[in-house]
């Protein structure tokens, strides 16, 4: 249980960090018109099409103690990043990015722009918008890129084993603690952490759906 | 530079304005306008694609201009030449857009309440609650605008522009769709409120009867360009360009040539296509054997079972009805004459008359209902 209460708290904190960064990112992405912005938008999607391997070793390479992250880290605060829980974070932000900004972006899109002119007419500054109008209004996509990148760092194996190893209440998370047990033919164990794992994920999962199928959405669809 | 309304005070919005666009392909759109704007409703009227909406926008501040210097009540909000550029929630200007863009998560309260966000909670509510009341929408203020129907969404999003005091108001086509009772019971409301404040107001419509309706003052636009203003009457009444005309709702619009010039009656004989139909229409810079064309509204043009006597009309032309459509209360009788006219009469004269298609049918035409176009 000390593995589920570690991924869940891991997801946890991923979600909330993701909808921190991914918040201005989606924002920027949805609104400029910078003729580069494909840059980014193919940086951030990346993890979608990277095995965690590769993300893993890069994120291992950088948190490690000749990493600048690393070494920052060491300086500030006296160990390094790869194998600890902070470590385990950064990496999974990075692999669930676009699990969150994909959403954030399409339901940015998707806010009429006569609305926020007709908010920048009435006398409101950029950030006023947002907060008034955008947000409000994509509420929807907020939820949705919460519960997908929360599920998604819940269901995460790769990155996390490259990254964090397997250090029991530290980094060994739901995902690895199964694939100990299976390791090691406990396949009863085994089986009660697939089975936890897959009630969450679907319960996660029906919550997107319901919400943008508006069955709780506290305004009608138009 | 076109001066509507001719006095010169700050109650003024002023704006010379040019502004590319390129289009999908390879045409491109050039906006390059001069208009003044006093106190009071001016229309800007013209046929859809002409750039009033785009006028507006630049004038909003959503929009920037390639060149050009727009200033409102004294105060310069944008000027190329000296690199000054409002931003949009800077300018005062009150914008109701064809779609009202009303906030659907937000009551009609909270809706008019969204510019006024500088204020204290308790002048907000008093204001908020003066204008639901000059607009008689104050029953709604809980409601959101889902729920509420299409005048009064119409109302609040007035209210909602005009509760912050703008400078200047701009209206694009907001009273599309609504039956001309509600729309002009809607517009008295805005003379009312606009009584005391006297700011300008810039209507947009491609709609000749709410020109009718609203006119004070006129500027005519076509093509990213402003080709007439004036007076309703001046403006619209004496078309001189193809399309305005047909939108100005001048249904008739014939190519003839010059047959004589009758400088003492002030007319002149033009025969219409290659028909042996001759109408007499005012004298224009016109010779004899230029080719002109003529326009005609549908329903400046009488239409008589049998050959009339004794009229001051001078054009009474023989022909026959081809077609009849029903159209609202109206209904629009297709005439052979040489020449196809297209006249309206009410369903009334159709009945008492007898009108039907394949009937001999006289039209009679005033000459000064005849308009010649450039």
């Amino acid at each position: 249980m000390e593995a589920l209460w570690l991924s869940l708290k891991l997801a946890g904190c991923v979600a909330g960090i993701l909808l921190l960064i991914g918040m201005p990112v989606a924002y920027w992405l949805a609104y400029s018109n910078w003729r580069g912005k494909f840059l980014l938008e193919s940086v951030v999607a990346l993890p979608l099409v990277l095995p965690p391997t590769v993300l893993g070793f890069y994120a291992l390479v950088a948190l490690g103690p000749r990493g600048a992250l690393g070494k920052l880290w060491m300086a500030l605060f006296g160990h390094g990043l790869a194998f600890t829980f902070v470590g385990l974070i950064l990496a999974s932000v990075l692999y669930s990015l676009p699990f969150a900004v994909q959403p954030l972006i399409s339901s940015f899109e998707g806010v009429d722009r006569k609305l926020l002119d007709a908010s920048a007419v009435l006398g409101a500054g950029s950030l006023r918008t947002f907060w008034r109008v955008i947000l409000p209004l994509s509420l929807p996509g907020v939820v949705t890129a919460a519960v997908l990148s929360f599920a998604h760092t819940l269901g995460e194996f790769g990155v996390v084993l490259m990254v964090g190893g397997n250090l029991a209440g530290v980094t060994r998370t739901v995902s690895i603690d199964i694939y100990d047990h299976v390791q090691s033919l406990e396949y009863g164990e085994a089986n009660r952490m697939a089975l936890a794992l897959l009630a969450i994920s679907f319960a996660v999962l029906s919550v997107v759906y319901a919400v943008n199928r508006r069955v709780w959405s506290p305004w009608a669809a138009k | 530079m076109v001066t509507v309304g001719g006095e010169v005070n700050t109650g003024m919005l002023s704006a010379r304005i040019r502004k590319e666009r390129r289009n999908a392909g390879a045409s491109s759109f050039l906006l390059d306008v001069s208009i003044e704007v006093s106190s009071g409703i001016t229309i800007l009227f013209g046929p859809s694609g002409a750039g009033k909406s785009t006028l507006l926008d630049c004038v909003a501040g959503l929009v920037r201009p390639d060149a050009g210097r727009i200033e409102a009540r004294g105060d310069v909000l944008f000027d190329s030449s000296s690199a000054i550029n409002l931003p949009a929630q800077r300018r005062r200007i009150a914008y109701v857009f064809q779609s009202l863009a009303l906030f659907p998560h937000l009551t009609a309260e909270e809706n008019v309440a969204y510019g006024l966000s500088c204020l204290q909670e308790e002048e907000r509510r008093e204001r908020v609650g003066a204008i639901l009341q000059a607009f008689r929408v104050e029953t709604l203020r809980k409601q959101k605008p889902g729920d509420i129907s299409g005048g009064e969404k119409q109302r609040i999003a007035l209210a909602r522009s005009l509760v912050t005091e703008p400078r200047v108001l701009l209206l694009d086509e907001p009273l599309t769709g609504l039956d001309a009772e509600l729309k002009a019971s809607i517009v008295d409301d805005l003379r009312a409120w606009n009584a005391a404040k006297r700011i300008p107001i810039l209507y947009v419509t491609h709609l000749r009867d709410e020109v009718d309706a609203l006119g004070e003052r006129v500027i005519a636009m076509e093509n990213g360009r402003v080709v007439s203003a004036g007076a309703p009457m001046e403006v619209l009444d004496a078309p001189r360009r193809k399309k305005l005309a047909l939108a100005a709702g001048f249904e008739n619009l014939l190519s003839g040539a010059v047959l004589d010039l009758r400088e003492a009656d002030g007319v002149m004989r033009v025969r219409l296509g290659e028909s042996a139909c001759e109408i007499e229409v005012p004298l224009g810079y016109a010779a004899a054997g230029d080719r002109v064309r003529v326009a005609v509204r549908a329903g400046d043009i009488l239409l008589a079972t049998e050959r009339p006597h004794g009229l001051s009309a001078r054009n009474v032309i023989e022909g026959q009805i081809v077609s009849m459509e029903q159209r609202g209360t109206m209904v629009i009788a297709r005439v052979d004459c040489g020449v196809m006219f297209t006249v309206h009469v009410t369903p009334g004269a159709v009945r008492t008359l007898e009108l039907i298609v394949g009937r001999r049918v006289w039209l009679v035409l005033k000459t000064h209902s005849c308009h010649l176009v450039e």
